[in-house]
């Protein structure tokens, strides 16, 4: 027998990453760039609610290939940035631009289908499906079976179907949830559910990925390994947003950080700059500096 | 192979899984015998179940076109989640196309007729559809009480259709006379073959219903595979999904109100199809038999046998539809005894007789995923 704290399960009982589950996007005939060059441009973004300015003349850019930081204290419009960017909310002036094309008054469900996924900052998986469902939902933002295909069984439904399961099963796979695969979203573990809103995000094949407080609710351990996660799922071809409020995560994620605050962007640069910049300082960390001295 | 995987990963083995665990042929086999005695049904004049105040193949008759109706709701409630409540509305339309088409203005016959009346409800679903599915929940269940009752009042008040008098002398289904097939007599408490009293098959006279339901039944099994078809495809969760979280799925890529229009018109379709169907046996229609009441009858369906599971709803129609008619006895006291049964049931079964569980199909795959990827679960 070998001693039992040897082979002890991880008292979660979490399922497997499979980091090394080869889930590369998928080349859909869509334009394509360079990594490092502008995938996403936000050009002087303003947004009002009546008298409430959300955004106030934000611009950044996302490059290819990074993983971009956005932060800001509470109420700084971090949430409203992403969903302007998927077209929740219409800027009032200023607009998106993405892989060089104007998001302009598009629909939510055609700028995923251009290549922008996200995650909520409170759960909304389809609780009543399956992981499996939830993930084939996203694989299907690209199929086009209907009612006739599906009715008759055409051969376009089962390539789609085919293709679909096995790529909503790797996704799965990666993100540790095969075990999973045919539980109901809401009965998932409350980090399984986290991870499951990832894999369905991914599953639409996006360029970018936005990830709203991916980690909200972790203990310190739990965040430690969605950031290498996260990080894995860059390493596999993808740009990644990520807002986060976790500093010290944030930092060691990221390539280039973006700071909002009240609206308006204050810094922006890498995790080292950001870290010594006074306004940031002032804005963000102000009370971890008091803290700390 | 697979049993082992199922004990495994789940030790106690439900009714489904057994089903599921039978050989192919013994499947099949069961399957035809289930459809037989569904034929025979009306023939078997089985005591208890029987009706014996109305003719039981007229009872199941209604019974399966409540059972059209609640599959095709089921589709715009269960699984696009629109709560619906002017159903009736396509319900009468599709009668109502017969009507004029074969009797009113237009004598075609009535199998060139049906098509016909399933397209126009189609279309009236696209219609209602359009611009009332941008609202949501309890809103889009207002407008849509409002179309049924729209749709009756236009009936009462159209000449041209009748107006309160409806439309009569509409044609039967084409039939053939090939055979008499016998009933069962109980009358002594034991089966004999009664050869005195016979059904002709296939003769949609006006004495024997009987051919009237063997047609539901056909198409119901038709309307059936359709269902399962296309719920287990894109559309279908398409569908789900936004029921769930109509937001979340647009941001999935779902083009949400396209697919609440093709559930909305799919279902529309179907509600035609059983009122075309109830036109045909009835021979005659008017305003009065498409009124509110039946709305919320059909509602009550699909919410009692359980909204989005094809199984739950067909138990609710018949639960719906068949006890009223069994205990005719007791008729002053139906709706007391049906509001009893409908609180009883929110109490206990909130979910309805059989709320939607998760496909087979969906862990079949599953399962075989996982024997390929990591061989043999661990013993």
């Amino acid at each position: 027998m070998p001693e039992p704290t040897m082979n002890m399960p991880e008292p979660e009982a979490e399922g497997i990453i499979h980091t090394e589950v080869d889930i590369t996007p998928l080349d859909l005939g869509g334009p394509t760039i360079a990594d490092g060059e502008k995938l996403l441009e936000v050009d002087d973004v303003t947004l009002r609610f009546g008298g409430v300015v959300a955004l106030d003349g934000v611009s950044f850019d996302i490059r290819k290939g990074e993983i971009l930081g956005l932060i800001g204290p509470n109420g700084a419009g971090k949430t409203t940035c992403f969903n302007v960017m998927t077209g929740v909310y219409q800027p009032t002036s200023g607009g998106v631009r993405f892989l060089g094309t104007a998001l302009g008054r598009r629909k939510k469900f055609a700028i995923t289908k251009l290549g922008i996924a996200r995650t909520f900052q409170n759960i909304r998986l389809f609780a009543n499906m399956t992981a499996l469902e939830n993930v084939m939902v996203g694989v299907d933002a690209h199929h086009t079976t209907g009612v006739i295909s599906a009715m008759f069984r055409l051969p376009k439904h089962r390539s789609e179907e085919d293709t679909g399961y096995r790529r909503a099963h790797e996704l799965l796979r990666f993100m540790g949830l095969d075990r999973r695969a045919d539980e109901l979203a809401r009965n998932l573990p409350y980090g399984d559910q986290r991870r499951l809103e990832i894999a369905r995000a991914l599953a639409t094949n996006p360029s970018l990925l936005c990830l709203d407080e991916p980690a909200a609710g972790f203990n310190p351990a739990e965040k430690i390994r969605l950031m290498q996660l996260i990080r894995s799922i860059r390493d596999q071809g993808y740009t990644v947003l990520l807002i986060e409020h976790d500093m010290k995560l944030v930092m060691g994620v990221t390539d280039r950080i973006v700071v909002l605050e009240f609206g308006r962007k204050i810094a922006e640069g890498a995790p080292a700059e950001i870290r010594d910049n006074p306004a940031v300082i002032a804005a963000y960390l102000g009370v971890d500096e008091e803290d700390a001295s | 192979m697979s049993t082992s995987t199922a004990q495994t990963r789940k030790p106690r083995l439900d009714f489904k899984d057994r089903v599921a665990g039978l050989p192919k042929p013994v499947k099949i086999v069961l399957w035809a015998l289930f459809a037989v005695f569904l034929f025979a049904l009306p023939l078997l004049n089985i005591p208890f179940i029987t009706t014996e105040d109305s003719d039981f193949g007229g009872v199941l008759f209604t019974v399966a076109t409540y059972v059209l109706v609640a599959l095709g709701l089921n589709i715009v409630v269960g699984y696009a989640g629109l709560l619906d409540l002017g159903y009736v509305g396509f319900y009468a339309i599709g009668a109502y196309v017969v009507g004029v088409l074969s009797s009113a203005h237009a004598s075609l016959p009535w199998l060139v007729a049906v098509p016909i009346a399933i397209v126009v409800a189609m279309i009236s679903g696209v219609i209602l559809g359009a611009p009332t599915l941008r609202v949501r929940g309890d809103y889009l269940a207002i407008v849509t009480l409002g179309f049924g009752e729209i749709v009756r009042l236009t009936l009462v008040n159209s000449q041209w259709l009748g107006g309160a008098r409806g439309i009569t002398d509409i044609p039967r289904p084409p039939g053939i006379e090939l055979f008499e097939v016998p009933s069962l007599d109980w009358s002594n408490g034991t089966p004999v073959v009664d050869l005195d009293n016979t059904t002709t098959f296939l003769k949609f006279g006006i004495g024997d219903f009987v051919p009237y339901y063997w047609l539901a039944l056909v198409i119901i099994v038709l309307v059936l595979v359709f269902d399962i078809l296309v719920k287990n495809s894109r559309v279908g969760r398409a569908w789900e999904a936004t029921r769930e979280d109509e937001d979340a799925a647009e941001l999935m890529g779902v083009p949400t109100f396209r697919f609440k229009l093709l559930a909305f018109s799919l279902g529309a379709a179907i509600g035609g199809l059983s009122g075309a169907l109830f036109a045909g046996k009835a021979g005659f229609i008017s305003p009065d038999s498409f009124q509110l009441l039946l709305s919320i009858l059909f509602i009550a369906a699909v919410v009692v046998g359980g909204a989005g599971n094809r199984v739950g709803v067909i138990l609710g129609a018949i639960v719906v539809s068949y006890f009223p008619e069994r205990f005719r006895e007791f008729a002053d006291f139906r709706v007391l005894v049906f509001g009893l049964a409908l609180m009883v049931l929110a109490i206990f079964r909130p979910q309805g007789i059989l709320p939607p569980g998760r496909t087979r199909r969906v862990k079949r795959a599953d399962e075989r995923e996982q024997v390929l990827e990591e061989g043999l679960p661990d013993a």
